[in-house]
C-alpha cells in the first residue's frame, strides 16, 4: 500500500484492474485504493508480469503492505506494489473480511463511486460506454446514461459482451449514501487536521507578500482568448500558475522535500494545485513538470485535475510528489492567503482576487487589476531573501505574458 | 430550442459541475456562483457543456450576461435568434 500523501497511514483496496498473468509495465493503473480522502488510481512502478495480488478487494490495509507479487523480467517474483516499504514486507492483518477475487475474463473497468451510482440509479453498467483512462466507467458516464432517455434501455436478451462486474463490498457498509458521505467528510476533516497540525507544529514558517500588477498578463489573456473557442480558452489562474513554476526554477531552496532532519531539492516542479472539494474538504495533486509544459498544457492539464479530483480519479503519483504548492483562493473573494505548507513540502504560494486599485506608475495615479501573491515557507529550507525573490520572479513573469 | 429547452439545457450543464444541487432548489433571479459555490475552473465547464448542447459560442466578455439562471436562458434565446437570423440572411433568402 503506497502512502498516497503524508497524511495517510492506511488504505481500502477498492479495485484490481489486473489479475495474476497479466502483463504490467511502469505507469499502469492498475488498482484503485481509497485513502480516507478520495478514490486513488495506483500506478505500478515495474515492469513484469502479475504473480499474485495479495490483498483482496475491499480490504484496508496499513500503508507498507505488499499489495501483490510482480515477475520482473528477471524472473523474480517480488513486492511491486508497495512504494516506500517503510517496514519490511508488512502482512497486515486485514481490517474488514476478506473477498474472494472472481476471474473475469473481459472485466468492466468502472469506478467505485461510479459503480455505486449506477447501483442507486439502476443503470446497467454493460450499456455504460466508459471515457475514463482505458475506457473505464467514470460516475459522469453513468450520469450521462441515466439522463438520456430510456427508450434505448431494453435490457439485452442475449448475454452481455462483458459482464458487469460485481458489486466491491465497502469496507464498512455505509447504511446510507448521506451517511457514507459524512463519514467520508469526518475521515478527510481528520487526514486535514492531523496534516495541518503536523506543518504547524514541525514547520518554522515565514510569510511574505507582494501585491502584482497583472494589467498586462489580463489584457494579452482577453486577446488570446477573443481567437479561441469555448473548449481553449484560458483561466487568469493559469497565468499565475505558470509564472510559479518558471519562477521556482531558479530557487531549488523552495522546491523539495524536507524529510529525516535534512532538505532534499527536486529536479523538476511537481506543482501541487489546491482543488477545493463539493462539500468539504480539498486536495492538492501534483501538476507534473509545469515548469515545462505551455499554457494550454497547464490548462488543460488543471482542467482534468479538477474534475478527476472531484470525481475521484486521482492517481498515486500525482497524491505523493507535488514539490510546492499553489492555492488560489480569488474566486470565492479573499485578498490574500497566509498558507500552510504541506509537509514534507517546504513552500506553499497563495493568490487572492484579482482586484482594481488605485496604482502608482511612473509617479501618476491610476488604476490597476492588482493580485496579492503570498508566500509561506519554511525557515529550515530558506530564508526571507530567497522568499521575497521568489515573489519579485512570479511578477517578472506576470508582466510578460507572451513568454509564459 | 425554446425557453424550457434552454432551460433544461443550462440545468443540465450546472448539475454536472455541481451534481450534489438540486436542481429545483436553484432560485432563477441569483446568482449562480454563490448560490451554486462554484468557481471560474466551473463556471467554463459550464459555458462548455452549454456550447456543446446548443452549439452557441458565448465570448468571455458575455460571461457577465449569464450570472444567474433567468438571465443565462436569455441570453442564449438572444443568441439563437441571432444566429438563426444572420445565418439566413447570409443564405440570401429572404423566406
Amino acid at each position: 500500500m503506497p502512502s498516497l500523501g503524508a497524511d495517510m497511514d492506511a488504505g481500502t483496496l477498492l479495485e484490481w484492474y489486473i489479475k495474476p498473468g497479466d502483463a504490467v509495465h511502469r505507469g499502469d493503473i492498475v488498482a484503485v485504493v481509497d485513502t480516507s480522502k478520495a478514490e486513488i488510481e495506483i500506478e505500478i512502478f515495474e515492469d513484469g508480469v502479475i504473480d499474485e495480488l495479495l490483498v483482496a478487494e475491499g480490504t484496508r490495509v496499513p500503508v507498507g503492505t505488499v499489495l501483490a507479487t510482480v515477475h520482473s523480467s528477471a524472473g523474480n517474483g517480488k513486492p511491486a506494489v508497495t512504494a516506500q516499504p517503510v517496514a519490511p514486507a508488512v502482512t497486515a492483518e486485514p481490517v474488514a473480511p476478506a473477498v474472494h477475487l472472481a476471474p473475469h475474463e473481459h472485466r468492466l473497468r468502472v469506478s467505485p463511486v461510479a459503480r455505486r451510482m449506477a447501483e442507486q440509479l439502476g443503470v446497467d453498467l454493460s450499456e455504460v460506454a466508459g471515457t475514463g483512462p482505458d475506457g473505464a466507467i467514470t460516475k459522469v458516464d453513468v450520469e450521462r446514461v441515466s439522463q438520456a432517455p430510456a427508450v434505448a434501455h431494453a435490457p439485452a436478451v442475449a448475454a452481455p459482451v462483458a459482464p458487469p462486474a460485481p458489486p466491491v463490498p465497502p469496507a464498512p457498509p455505509p447504511p446510507s449514501p448521506d451517511a457514507g458521505a459524512a463519514a467520508r467528510q469526518a475521515a478527510m476533516r481528520d487526514a486535514i487536521g492531523a496534516l495541518m497540525a503536523r506543518s504547524k507544529r514541525e514547520i518554522p514558517h515565514y510569510y511574505l507578500e507582494r501585491e502584482i500588477d497583472v494589467s498586462r498578463g489580463l489584457a494579452w489573456l482577453r486577446e488570446a482568448n477573443l481567437a479561441r473557442g469555448v473548449n481553449d480558452r484560458l483561466l487568469p489562474s493559469v497565468l499565475l500558475l505558470r509564472a510559479v513554476a518558471l519562477a521556482v526554477t531558479g530557487l531549488p531552496e523552495l522546491n523539495g522535500f524536507w524529510v529525516d532532519g535534512a532538505f532534499r531539492p527536486a529536479d523538476h516542479v511537481h506543482l501541487g494545485v489546491a482543488i477545493s472539494l463539493r462539500g468539504g474538504g480539498l486536495i492538492a495533486p501534483a501538476l507534473h513538470n509545469a515548469d515545462r509544459k505551455s499554457l494550454d498544457e497547464v490548462m488543460a492539464g488543471v482542467r482534468d485535475l479538477v474534475q478527476r479530483a472531484r470525481a475521484g480519479r486521482l492517481r498515486s503519483s500525482e497524491m505523493s510528489d507535488p514539490t510546492i504548492t499553489v492555492t488560489n483562493l480569488g474566486d470565492r473573494g479573499v485578498d490574500l492567503v497566509h498558507g500552510v505548507i504541506y509537509p514534507p513540502q517546504v513552500a506553499l504560494v497563495g493568490f487572492g482576487a484579482v482586484r482594481e486599485r488605485p496604482w502608482a506608475v511612473d509617479g501618476m495615479l491610476t488604476v490597476r487589476p492588482i493580485v496579492s501573491a503570498t508566500l509561506a515557507a519554511d525557515h529550515r529550507a530558506s530564508d526571507g531573501h530567497a522568499g521575497s525573490r521568489l515573489l519579485t520572479l512570479i511578477d517578472r513573469w506576470l508582466k510578460k505574458p507572451e513568454e509564459l | 430550442m425554446n425557453g424550457q429547452e434552454l432551460r433544461d439545457v443550462v440545468i443540465r450543464a450546472l448539475t454536472e459541475v455541481a451534481p450534489d444541487v438540486d436542481p429545483a432548489t436553484i432560485e432563477a433571479d441569483a446568482d449562480l456562483t454563490e448560490q451554486l459555490d462554484i468557481d471560474s475552473m466551473d463556471f467554463l465547464n459550464i459555458i462548455v457543456a452549454i456550447h456543446e448542447q446548443t452549439g452557441i459560442e458565448i465570448p468571455e466578455r458575455d460571461y457577465p450576461k449569464l450570472s444567474t439562471l433567468n438571465d443565462a436562458i436569455a441570453y442564449l434565446d438572444e443568441a439563437q435568434m441571432k444566429g438563426a437570423s444572420s445565418a439566413s440572411s447570409a443564405g440570401g433568402s429572404s423566406g
